[in-house]
């Protein structure tokens, strides 16, 4: 039986990729981000899983406004890494797991969460980045990941409670899963940020703090947020948030909190991570 | 006619919703194409000409012209489409961010080295009015 073992959530600012992709990392301003991964790392590296479900947006690369699924899920083979006008990001690509992912779909969808599935897709900094800071520069990833892409740049994206009930149903699927897989899952985005209009730069690390103490120990609580509540309270862009909730819905009600580490900023973000592990 | 929204009384903010998106969808995909090398070319050589060739109205194009941003997120532009035509021109979010705040590249990279800009007074329209004037 398959099984989630834990799960990490962070933030995916394109930036920090390109100070990795650029040799800057040693320098003092993204020093204190890369840091703070230092234990995640170490973390990953002994839990060692056998898949990882990533939890991410794309902005605006694989999916634009002709077509924007509220929920995705990767069921190829591979994922190439986009071109985001830069050229592709110097990272391995990105193995998928055709079989867990194509029995995910299947359950979900029988749960009526009815997510669109993408057999062909590039993947953007937005699962990229996150890969990155868990493993740093590997020449190839060290396991298969499944995307999970979540629409939150066209409004409304999915409710923070929906969000999380789909983490139970990811939950329930990957526990029906008939081979002994380790799953970690990431909820990738947020904290509060704003990219766009006069109220660009808008932080608010008080709201963050709340937030990463609830997603431990009373994510229910956090199913009650409001999309206005979002916007205002976190920014026109960390309403990404929600995501977190679909990685917080898929472990256990009791975990326990690894690590936390929270700084501001990077670029124009607040960067929040947590990794949490469920008890048995 | 669609009805106001609770989230219009935040400042400084654009939602990016349905009918902005229905605004702004030529804008964007323009913006998108700048993702192929072939188009970047011909959008270099001429971008006038190569706006044409999009359904946008006079009020679009022109915005992307004179690269006002704030005016391309009234117009139903978003800030990740926006983003192609911002490295295009080899700029960062964090540059087009300031401008859109009507502060230098420095003063911005200041705030957000002191924690950003707070919540108090940018929540609502009214305080941001009694902070901003």
């Amino acid at each position: 039986m398959a099984r989630i073992i834990g799960g990490a959530t962070m933030s995916h600012v394109p930036a920090i990729g390109a100070a990795l992709d650029n040799g800057k990392s040693g320098e003092p301003y993204w020093k204190k981000v890369f840091d703070g991964f230092e234990r995640s790392k170490e973390w990953i590296r002994k839990v060692k899983p056998d898949v990882i479900l990533l939890v991410y947006n794309d902005h605006a690369v694989a999916f634009s406004l002709d077509i924007v699924p509220t929920f995705a899920l990767g069921c190829a083979a591979e994922f190439p890494v986009a071109d985001e006008g830069w050229g592709p990001r110097p990272v391995p690509k990105v193995i998928g797991h055709p079989e867990l992912a194509a029995h995910i779909a299947q359950s979900v969808i029988l749960d009526e969460f009815d997510l669109t599935v993408v057999n062909k897709m590039e993947v953007d900094h937005g699962l990229t980045v996150p890969l990155s800071l868990m493993y740093g520069q590997p020449k190839a990833w060290p396991c298969p990941v499944i995307p999970l892409p979540v629409n939150v740049v066209l409004y409304p994206p999915p409710t923070a409670n929906r969000c999380y009930q789909l983490g139970r149903a990811l939950r329930k699927a990957i526990r029906s899963y008939d081979e002994d897989l380790r799953v970690v899952v990431f909820g990738t985005g947020g904290m509060s940020h704003q990219l766009q209009g006069p109220r660009a730069g808008f932080i608010n690390s008080k709201f963050d703090r709340r937030f990463l103490n609830l997603m431990t120990r009373d994510p229910k609580a956090l199913t009650r947020i409001t999309h206005l509540e979002l916007l205002r309270e976190s920014g026109s862009e960390g309403i990404e948030l929600v995501m977190w909730l679909i990685m917080r819905g898929a472990l256990d009600a009791k975990v326990r909190e690894v690590h936390r580490f929270y700084h501001v900023p990077a670029s124009n973000t607040a960067v929040g991570h947590l990794i949490l592990e469920n008890l048995k | 006619m669609a009805k106001p929204n609770a989230y219009d009384d935040i400042p400084g903010t654009t939602v990016f919703d349905a009918q902005r998106s229905r605004q702004g969808y030529h804008l964007n995909m323009f913006c998108m194409s700048l993702m192929k090398a072939d188009n970047r070319t011909e959008f270099k050589a001429n971008e006038r000409a190569y706006l044409d060739r999009f359904p946008m109205t006079g009020e679009q194009k022109q915005a992307v012209l004179a690269r006002d941003w704030n005016r391309m997120i009234s117009l139903g532009g978003n800030i990740y489409y926006l983003a192609k035509l911002f490295f295009n021109d080899q700029k960062s979010f964090q540059y087009v961010a300031a401008i859109m705040t009507g502060s230098t590249q420095e003063e911005y990279a200041a705030m957000m080295l002191k924690g950003g800009r707070p919540p108090e007074g940018n929540r609502y329209k009214k305080d941001w009015k009694k902070k901003h004037g």
